[in-house]
C-alpha cells in the first residue's frame, strides 16, 4: 500500500533527491562544462523544494507513522537551509574559475548536486520525528558534506579538512548512535512521542545516559564546546564557498533538529538537559569568543565565531519555553544572513591575480580602496558583534530575553556579559579594514551576483527591524509546532 | 501624530540621516556643505521645537509624541518633556559647531567623517526622544559605531587603543543595562517610558535593577573610578568629536540617571545615594587634583569634565529640585563651555600641531581675539558668576547642602580647585613671554572660528545672566521627579527646623495648657 498523504509531505525532500539524481546524470553524460547550467537548475531544484513547503509539507502532520514531520517548524528551518544552500551553488563558480592556475580547478557539476543532496539530508534531521530518521538525515548530509569539505582534491588543506570532518563526524555519528541504542534500550522507542512519554515517569540512569549520549553527538554537530574542535580546521581548509555552506546550512538543520530532540523527544527532562545546554552555551559563548581573539586567518576566525554563535542560539534552547524555541529561530534566520554576508565578503578577498587570500591583515586599509565592500563588512562585523542598530542585536535581544522569562536571569548576565569579549574582535577585523594603512589592494569585484547578494544582506541587517512583527509571527508559529 | 499635527521629531531625525547617506556618496566639499545644511536645518527645527513647546503649568508633560508600532516588539515611540527639549537644543546647536571646527581640519575621508557626525546627530537626539525602552536602548547604544569610527579613524597617534577602550568600556556598561530592561519590561508588562516612570518595582529588585542602569551611566558620565576612558578618548579624538563626547554624549549619562534611575527606582537610589556621593567626592577632588598636573591640554579638560560631572551627580542625588534644576543647568553648562574649550585647543592646534602646553605662551599678545574667548570660556568652567556654570554649579551645591553638608563642603573644594587649573592653563598659555617662536607667529582667529565660538560664548552668557528660559521649560519635569522620589527621599543632615518665634500673647498659651488639664 502506498501512503500517499505521507509521500505528499515528504515532496521537498522527494524533490531534492529526484532533481539531484537527474542533474547527476547530465553531469555525467554531459561533462564539467554542464556545470553552470547544472548550478542553476540546482537553484530551480531548490526554489521548488522550498515553493513546496506552502503546501501539505508546511502543515501536513506526522508522516509515515509518525517517522517524519512535516509541521511549521520543518517549514521554517527548511526555507533558512535551501536559501542558504542556494547562496552557496550560486558563489562557487566563480572562486573555483579563479583559482591558481596549476591546479587546473574548474567547477565540477558535482558541486550543486552535493549540496542538493545535503539539503535533502537537512531536511530530514529538522522534519524526523523518529531516532533513526534523525539518523539517516544526518548521515545524508554528513556524507555529501565530507566530500564537500575535500572538493579542491588536489589541495592539501582541503583534503585534510575532508578527512578530518569525516574521523571526527563519524565519532559524533557514533556517540549519537550509542545514545540512541542506550535510549531505545531503556525507553523501548525511537520515536520522539516514545521517549518522551517514557521520560514522563522520571529519568532512570540509562536513560540519562542516553540523554547525555545523544546531548553530546548533537553538540558535535553543532559544534559547541566541549566538540567544537574540528571546527576551525575544517572551517579553514574547505573551499571558500563550501565553508560558507558549512557556517549556515548544516549550522541551521543541526540546531533546529537539536531544539526538536531537546523539546519534543526530551521535553519531559527538561531540568536535565537544560543544565547541559546552560552549561554549553556559556562555554560556547566564552570560548568562542575568547579563541578568536588571536586568529590571523579570517575563516579560521569565523569558524570561532560560529561557535560563539552556536552558544548564543543555545541561550534560547535553555530558556525552554515556546518563545526560547522561538528565539532560537529567529537568531538563525539573522545569523544565516550575517554568516552569507560575511563569507560573500571573504569571497571578495583575492589578491591582484585573482588568487584567493584569507589573511587579516590583508584586509588592511580596505575602507579607501572598496568603499561598498567595506562598509559592508564593517555591518556584518557590528551586527555580529550585536551592536544596535543592526540585526545582529535583535537575534540576541529575542534570546536573551527568552531566557530573562524563562528565570534564567544568571545565565543571561554571563552571555551577555561574555558577547563584550567577542565584540572585540570583530572591532578588531573593522579597525584593520578602517583604520590602517591600506596594504595591496584587492582584484576589482568582478562578479554582479555577489555585489548584489552583499548588498542586500546588508540592507536587510540594517532595515530588518521594519520585519520584526512578521518574523515574530512566523518563529512563534514554528514553537507552537513543536509539542 | 502629536498635538502639533506633523512628526517634528521624526523630521529632526529623518533630516541628518538623510544627509549622511548623501554625503556617503559626494565628494569632500559637496560633504561639507551637506553636513553643514543638515545640521543647520536641525537647529531650525531645534528652535521651532523650543518656541512651540507648551512651558505653561497646564501644559502636559510630554508633548510633541508620535507612535508608530513598527518594530513588533517595541515602538517607534518619540516625545519630550522639558529636560528632553534642553538637551536636544544643546545637541542641535553644537552640531553645526562641530561641523565648522572640522572644515579644514578634517582632509581625508570627508565624506565618511560628516556622515558619521550625521549619524551621531541622529542617534544623540533619537536618544533624547525616546520613548520607549528598546527604542532609548537602540540609539543609546548605536551611538558606539559612529564614536568608534571618528576616534579611529581621524583620531591621534594613540587612537586605536583609545577607540578600542572607548567602545568596550560603554559596552560592558550598557549591556548589564540590557538584561535589566528585558526584565522591567516583562514586570511591567510595558516598554513605554512614561509608564514605567510611574510603576513601582518591588523595592528589592530596584536595588538589582538601579545597579545594572548604574553600570551604564556611571560609565557613561563618566564617574569615577570608570572614567578612565574618557581622558584617552578625548586626546585622541578630533577636534569636533572631542566637543560631542564632551558636550552631548557625556549628558546621556545624566539624562539616563534623571529619566530611569530616579523616577523608576526611588528606593535603589535613596538606599544607593552614599555611593553616589562618595564617588563623586571622590572624583572631584582626585580629578581636580589630576587635571592640575597635566601637560597635554585636552587632558586636563578632559579630567575637568570627569569633576564637572561628578557635581552633576551629587545635584541629581540630591532629592530636591535645587539639586536637579542644578545638575541639568551644569550639563547645559559644561556642554557648552567643555566644548568651547576643546575648540579653543583645536584652534591652537590647527596652527601648532601640538597639544603641549608647554609650547605655548603670551599668545594674548599675537592672538588677542582668541585670548578674549578664551578668557570667557576659562572664567565660565571656573564658575564666575554671570557664566552659565555659575549657577548650575550653585544650584547644584545648594541641593546637596540640604542632603549633607560634608558632600557638599567637599564638592565645593572642587570649584577652588577648578579654578586654581583653570587660571594655571589660561596663564601658561595666553600670558607670559612669549617663549616659543612658532607660537609667537600664528594668526589670529579668522571668520570661521570666531563664527564658531562666539555663538557658545553668547549661549554661556545668557544661561549667566537670565537662566529662567532654561529653568522655566524643565521645572515641572523636575517637579514630577522630585515628586515621585518624595516618598523615599532619604532624610538629610541638614535638619531644617522652622523657627519657634516669640510667642504672640503669652496668656493665650496659658489658656491652652488650661484647656489640656
Amino acid at each position: 500500500m502506498i501512503d500517499t498523504a505521507s509521500l505528499a509531505m515528504v515532496a521537498p525532500e522527494e524533490i531534492l533527491c529526484v532533481g539531484g539524481l537527474v542533474l547527476l546524470m547530465i553531469a555525467a553524460f554531459v561533462g564539467d562544462k554542464s556545470a553552470r547550467l547544472i548550478g542553476w537548475l540546482s537553484i530551480l531544484v531548490l526554489a521548488g523544494a522550498g515553493l513546496s513547503l506552502l503546501g501539505l509539507p508546511g502543515h501536513g502532520g506526522d508522516a509515515f507513522d509518525g517517522l517524519y514531520r512535516a509541521d511549521a517548524f520543518g517549514a521554517f528551518t527548511k526555507t533558512l537551509i535551501y536559501i542558504a544552500a542556494a547562496v552557496s551553488i550560486l558563489v562557487a563558480p566563480r572562486f573555483f574559475e579563479s583559482g591558481p592556475a596549476s591546479q587546473a580547478s574548474v567547477i565540477r557539476p558535482e558541486y550543486p548536486i552535493l549540496i542538493l543532496f545535503a539539503s535533502a539530508g537537512m531536511g530530514m534531521m529538522v522534519s524526523a520525528g523518529d531516532m533513526l530518521t534523525l539518523y539517516i538525515g544526518l548521515e545524508l548530509n554528513s556524507l555529501a558534506a565530507y566530500v564537500l569539505a575535500s572538493f579542491m582534491r588536489r589541495d592539501g588543506r582541503s583534503a585534510e579538512a575532508g578527512l578530518k570532518y569525516f574521523v571526527l563526524g563519524a565519532l559524533a555519528s557514533g556517540i549519537l548512535l550509542y545514545g540512541v541504542s542506550l535510549l531505545y534500550g531503556f525507553t523501548g522507542s525511537t520515536s520522539y512521542d516514545g521517549i518522551s512519554a517514557a521520560m514522563a515517569d522520571g529519568l532512570s540512569r540509562g536513560e540519562l545516559f542516553g540523554l547525555v549520549f545523544v546531548l553530546a553527538g548533537l553538540a558535535f554537530k553543532i559544534s559547541a564546546v566541549p566538540f567544537h574542535m574540528w571546527t576551525p580546521d575544517v572551517y579553514e581548509g574547505a573551499p571558500t564557498p563550501v565553508t560558507a555552506f558549512f557556517a549556515s546550512a548544516p549550522k541551521v538543520a543541526a540546531v533546529g533538529l537539536t531544539v526538536r530532540v531537546a523539546l519534543e523527544a526530551m521535553g519531559s527532562a527538561l531540568d536535565q538537559w537544560q543544565q547541559i545546554v546552560v552549561f554549553v552555551a556559556l562555554a560556547s559563548i566564552i570560548f568562542g569568543a575568547v579563541a578568536a581573539i588571536g586568529q590571523s586567518n579570517i575563516k579560521r576566525l569565523l569558524a570561532y565565531s560560529s561557535i560563539n554563535n552556536v552558544g548564543f542560539a543555545l541561550i534560547g534552547l535553555a530558556a525552554g519555553t515556546a518563545e526560547g524555541v522561538a528565539a532560537v529561530l529567529s537568531y538563525l534566520a539573522i545569523y544565516v544572513v550575517m554568516t552569507l554576508g560575511s563569507f560573500l565578503c571573504i569571497l571578495q578577498m583575492r589578491d591582484a591575480n585573482g588568487n584567493p587570500v584569507e589573511d587579516i591583515a590583508s584586509l588592511s586599509g580596505l575602507s579607501q580602496s572598496r568603499r561598498g565592500l567595506a562598509a559592508a563588512f564593517a555591518i556584518f562585523m557590528f551586527s555580529l558583534a550585536g551592536i544596535p542598530p543592526l540585526m545582529g542585536f535583535w537575534a540576541k535581544f529575542l534570546v536573551f530575553d527568552a531566557a530573562v522569562g524563562a528565570g534564567l536571569t544568571g545565565l543571561a548576565i554571563f552571555g551577555i556579559s561574555a558577547s563584550v569579549i567577542g565584540a572585540f574582535y570583530y572591532l578588531k577585523i573593522i579597525k584593520t579594514i578602517y583604520f590602517d594603512e591600506p596594504a595591496a589592494g584587492y582584484a576589482p569585484a568582478g562578479s554582479k551576483v555577489e555585489s548584489a547578494l552583499i548588498a542586500v544582506c546588508a540592507i536587510l541587517l540594517v532595515i530588518g527591524y521594519l520585519f520584526n512583527a512578521p518574523l515574530a509571527s512566523v518563529t512563534y508559529a514554528a514553537a507552537a509546532a513543536l509539542h | 501624530m502629536n498635538e502639533f499635527g506633523f512628526p517634528l521629531l521624526s523630521l529632526m531625525l529623518a533630516v541628518p540621516m538623510l544627509g549622511a547617506i548623501a554625503c556617503l556618496f559626494a565628494n569632500a566639499q559637496t560633504a561639507r556643505m551637506i553636513a553643514l545644511a543638515a545640521t543647520t536645518i536641525d537647529l531650525i527645527l531645534g528652535i521651532v521645537l523650543w518656541i512651540n513647546f507648551d512651558q505653561s503649568a497646564s501644559a502636559p508633560a510630554w508633548q510633541f509624541q508620535e507612535y508608530a508600532p513598527v518594530f513588533g516588539r517595541f515602538a517607534w515611540a518619540l516625545g519630550i518633556d522639558g529636560i528632553a527639549l534642553l538637551l536636544i537644543a544643546l545637541t542641535v546647536f553644537l552640531m553645526p559647531i562641530c561641523i565648522l571646527a572640522s572644515w579644514e581640519a578634517i582632509q581625508k575621508r570627508v565624506g565618511e567623517y560628516m556622515a558619521a557626525f550625521l549619524f551621531m546627530e541622529v542617534l544623540m537626539i533619537g536618544v533624547f526622544t525616546a520613548q520607549d525602552l528598546f527604542l532609548f536602548y537602540i540609539f543609546f547604544e548605536a551611538g558606539l559605531i559612529p564614536m568608534y569610527l571618528i576616534i579611529g579613524i581621524w583620531g591621534g597617534a594613540n587612537r586605536i587603543y583609545a577607540s578600542y577602550k572607548f567602545f568596550l568600556y560603554t559596552l560592558l556598561g550598557s549591556v548589564l543595562m540590557l538584561i535589566a530592561m528585558l526584565w522591567m519590561a516583562r514586570e511591567a508588562g510595558t516598554t513605554n517610558i512614561p509608564t514605567l516612570m510611574a510603576y513601582d518595582f518591588p523595592p528589592q529588585v530596584q536595588t538589582w535593577l538601579w545597579l545594572a542602569f548604574f553600570a551604564s551611566f556611571a560609565v557613561k558620565m563618566p564617574m569615577w573610578p570608570v572614567h578612565t576612558w574618557l581622558p584617552d578618548a578625548h586626546v585622541q579624538a578630533p577636534t569636533a568629536g572631542s566637543v560631542i563626547l564632551a558636550g552631548v554624549l557625556l549628558k546621556m549619562g545624566g539624562y539616563g540617571f534623571i529619566r530611569f534611575s530616579l523616577p523608576m527606582f526611588p528606593d535603589a537610589s535613596a538606599q544607593f545615594a552614599p555611593l553616589v556621593f562618595g564617588l563623586s567626592m571622590v572624583a572631584v577632588v582626585y580629578t581636580s587634583l589630576v587635571a592640575l598636573v597635566q601637560q597635554d591640554m585636552k587632558k586636563l579638560i578632559a579630567y575637568s569634565s570627569v569633576a564637572h560631572m561628578a557635581i552633576v551627580t551629587v545635584g541629581l542625588f540630591a532629592f530636591n529640585q535645587a539639586g536637579i534644576e542644578g545638575a541639568m543647568m551644569v550639563m547645559l553648562g559644561h556642554g557648552l563651555v567643555s566644548g568651547a574649550l576643546f575648540l579653543c585647543v583645536g584652534v591652537i592646534y590647527d596652527r601648532l600641531h601640538t597639544r603641549e602646553i608647554d609650547r605655548y605662551g603670551g599668545l594674548s599678545i599675537n592672538m588677542p581675539r582668541y585670548a578674549i574667548l578664551f578668557m570667557l570660556f576659562t572664567m565660565a568652567s571656573v564658575g564666575l558668576p554671570g557664566t552659565s556654570n555659575f549657577v548650575g554649579e550653585f544650584l547644584a551645591l545648594m541641593g546637596v547642602y540640604q542632603a549633607s553638608s560634608w558632600v557638599a563642603l567637599i564638592c565645593t573644594t572642587g570649584i577652588i580647585l577648578g579654578a586654581a587649573y583653570m587660571l594655571y592653563l589660561y596663564r601658561r598659555i595666553c600670558f607670559g613671554e612669549q617663549k616659543n617662536a612658532d607660537a609667537a607667529a600664528v594668526p589670529d582667529l579668522n571668520w570661521r572660528e570666531i563664527v564658531m565660538l562666539v555663538p557658545i560664548g553668547l549661549g554661556v552668557l545668557w544661561m549667566g545672566i537670565y537662566p529662567e528660559s532654561f529653568l522655566a521649560p524643565m521645572r515641572a519635569d523636575v517637579r514630577a521627579v522630585v515628586a515621585r522620589m518624595a516618598p523615599a527621599a532619604p532624610q538629610g543632615d541638614a535638619r531644617l527646623a522652622l523657627g519657634k518665634g516669640l510667642p504672640a500673647k503669652t496668656h493665650s498659651s496659658h489658656e491652652a495648657a488650661g484647656e489640656a488639664h
